[in-house]
């Protein structure tokens, strides 16, 4: 029996996903006992970057239109989250009322970069939306002055955690003989949120919202031609895959405690589309895996000073350059060797069911 | 003729590009439950009449009155909601998707699941989503499609990938199906079943638009026929009437053809 086959066979099913619920709840433990704490902050980051490569998915995989100012909204989201919980206006609005009015903000965002690129494709809409992304990061930078704001580059500290009644995910707890540390409580609701993300990205997909998607990425002017209302489906794209994207912007923002423009630039939307893209656009189980590999290889990569350290007594090539090298080179051997992405997406199969004779009209 | 037979109106039509006139005052009527066949020799306006009629292209003149209702002008989607469903001359399917979901895909226009009903999975959506499913199963075998209906639309064979562009159509409870040249690229074994296949739907009570260049199978099949040269309607009438009229075959004498 293949492996693939142990999750969709009716009696393995249940020991194969429970097999790897266990492993995922247990993974920060055993991480950190293998690797070091900061390799649970790695993974909990990955599940974030999970949750932001799923949304852009939304737009880029199903809908097929290139975003590269996507972090726009993981910023939005950020800030939404920052302002309404901190000193900065002395507001700790709670966390439960927070990320819903992130979510909805970011969708407006999406709107608001939609409407005007509904016409626009391919390299043209690609430009657009990197404008967009640096225009909102250039606002945050800059909306400290004459009103203070964002507080400009500075950014904004002392964000509140995810809290509710006396229990914060930022104190140690200690469970069932467990210690809990706050990177460790805030694994536990990346992973949550991560998997909800996954359930919902694969739902609208197999659904008739999914399939007009795909047909508009497939071919706009057939599927405006069968009767797909192509504005609004684009908006919705927008709109959906900005609202994942500002709802882990919240969870960044608490998590850290602290955020500025710094951590939205270009770069960064940049990487969450190679997520996309390399994972293999469209397919779900494909863009987790791209999230999850890309967020981990940079910072295996770190490992390289060292190793140089060790091995040739000295360090010869400067590690930071030396990982984005690799990065690169990594990146162009997975075009040129597997173009499609690591897992492509293969539409899926649909059981046949009984057919009779149909009458048109 | 009367009147309340009508189900398509179009008058008048005029389409430039740039300075080619591809339509000039081209009127036709199509009546109800017919097979209208619209030839001519390539170049004519055959494509741009019908990309008109489904608002692909946005007539500089006329009028097109569809059961009752003024459509020029007209976005495709509202276009089809109104019920005119059309295939392309250059296979226009869903590439990624099976043949069993590019079918799904024209079902869109008659359910109504939002992003809501999807991630919940409703009790409606879930009943929507089978409907969907079994629909398209039946369309699919309508046209003898059924053994594909897992395969990826753009690994069809020719001829298949044409049928399947007429079972996505029908999935969108059309009043007229616009066909443009569903013959093209066929053999024999397969045009039959094609015209089979259009006499039955015609049956089943949808109206047909025919284009196509095979004279046999367009004569054989049409009620009424209406020629395009050059932009312009030079005849129109049963087929029999037509293919005497000097005009016509001075038309397709002159283009090259038998
Ligand atoms: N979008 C366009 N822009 C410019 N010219 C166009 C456009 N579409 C069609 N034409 C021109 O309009 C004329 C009519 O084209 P059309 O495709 O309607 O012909 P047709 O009758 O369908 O021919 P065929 O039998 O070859 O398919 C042609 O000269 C064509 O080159
Ligand atoms: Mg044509």
């Amino acid at each position: 029996m293949s492996w693939s086959a142990l999750f969709t066979d009716r009696r393995w099913r249940w020991i194969a996903w429970s097999a790897v619920a266990l492993l995922l709840l247990a993974l920060p433990f055993i991480i950190e006992a293998l690797l070091g704490r900061s390799w649970v902050r790695i993974i909990a980051v990955a599940l974030l970057f999970v949750m932001l490569a799923l949304g852009l998915n939304i737009v880029v995989g199903f809908a097929g239109l290139l975003d590269l100012g996507y972090i726009a909204f993981f910023a939005v989201g950020a800030y939404s989250y920052a302002l309404l919980a901190s000193p900065q206006f002395a507001v700790h609005w709670p966390f439960l009322v927070l990320l819903p009015l992130g979510a909805a903000i970011a969708a407006v965002f999406g709107v608001l970069l939609g409407a005007p690129t509904l016409r626009l494709r391919g390299d043209y809409l690609a430009i657009v939306t990197l404008g967009f992304g640096e225009i909102i990061r250039v606002f945050l930078n800059n909306l400290n002055r004459p009103v203070n704001i964002t507080n400009g580059p500075q950014g904004i500290t002392l964000i509140d955690p995810l809290q509710m009644g006396g229990f914060s995910l930022a104190h140690t707890h200690t469970f069932a003989g467990l210690t809990f540390a706050p990177v460790h409580n805030y694994y536990f609701v990346f992973l949550v949120c991560a998997v909800l993300s996954i359930v919902l990205s694969l739902r609208l997909e197999n659904s008739r919202i999914g399939r007009a998607w795909i047909a508009i990425r497939d071919d706009e002017l057939a599927a405006s031609s069968m009767g797909i209302n192509t504005r609004n489906l684009k908006l919705l794209a927008f709109a959906m895959g900005a609202t994942f994207g500002g709802v882990a912007g919240g969870l960044f923002a608490s998590f850290q405690g602290f955020i500025s423009p710094e951590s939205f630039h270009l770069i960064d939307s940049i990487m969450v589309l190679c997520m996309v893209v390399l994972g293999g656009m469209g397919n779900v189980a494909g863009v987790v895996l791209g999230a999850v590999l890309l967020t981990a290889l940079p910072e295996a990569l770190r490992y390289i000073g060292p190793l140089q350290q060790r091995w040739l007594g000295g360090v010869i090539v400067d590690p930071a350059d030396l990982r984005m090298l690799l990065f690169g080179l990594a990146l162009v051997l997975m075009m040129l060797l597997r173009p499609e992405g690591l897992w492509p997406a293969r539409r899926r199969r649909v059981a046949p069911v009984h057919t009779g004779n149909a009458d048109v009209g | 003729m009367s009147a309340d037979n009508v189900l398509l109106a179009a008058s008048g039509i005029g389409k430039h590009f740039g300075g080619l006139a591809a339509l000039s005052g081209v009127s036709i009527t199509v009546r109800h439950g017919e097979i209208f066949g619209l030839i001519g020799p390539n170049g004519a306006g055959k494509t741009t009449l019908f990309n008109v009629l489904t608002g692909l292209a946005v007539p500089d003149t006329g009028t097109l009155i569809f059961d009752g209702h003024r459509i020029e002008g007209l976005k495709p989607h509202a276009v089809a909601g109104h019920g005119i469903a059309r295939t392309f001359q250059n296979i226009r399917l869903f590439g990624s998707m099976t043949a069993l979901e590019n079918v799904m895909v024209g079902r869109h226009l008659r359910s109504n699941t939002g992003v809501l009903g999807a991630v919940f999975r409703t009790r409606a959506a879930v009943a929507e989503e089978r409907a969907i499913t079994r629909r398209a199963h039946e369309l699919l075998d309508y046209c003898g499609l059924s053994a594909h209906s897992n395969n990826l639309a753009r690994d069809l064979p020719y001829g298949d990938q044409r049928r399947l562009e007429i079972a996505r159509a029908l999935a969108t409870d059309p009043k007229l199906l616009a066909l443009d040249e569903p013959a093209a690229g066929m053999n024999a074994t397969e045009t039959a079943a094609l015209k089979a296949l259009l006499e039955r739907i015609r049956n089943d009570g949808v109206t047909l638009l025919l284009i196509e260049h095979d004279m046999k199978l367009v004569m054989g099949l049409s009620h009424s026929v209406a020629v395009l040269d050059y932009g312009e309607k030079i005849a129109e009438g049963e087929p029999e009437t037509v293919q005497r009229d000097p005009r016509v075959i001075e038309a397709y004498l002159g283009g090259g053809f038998a």
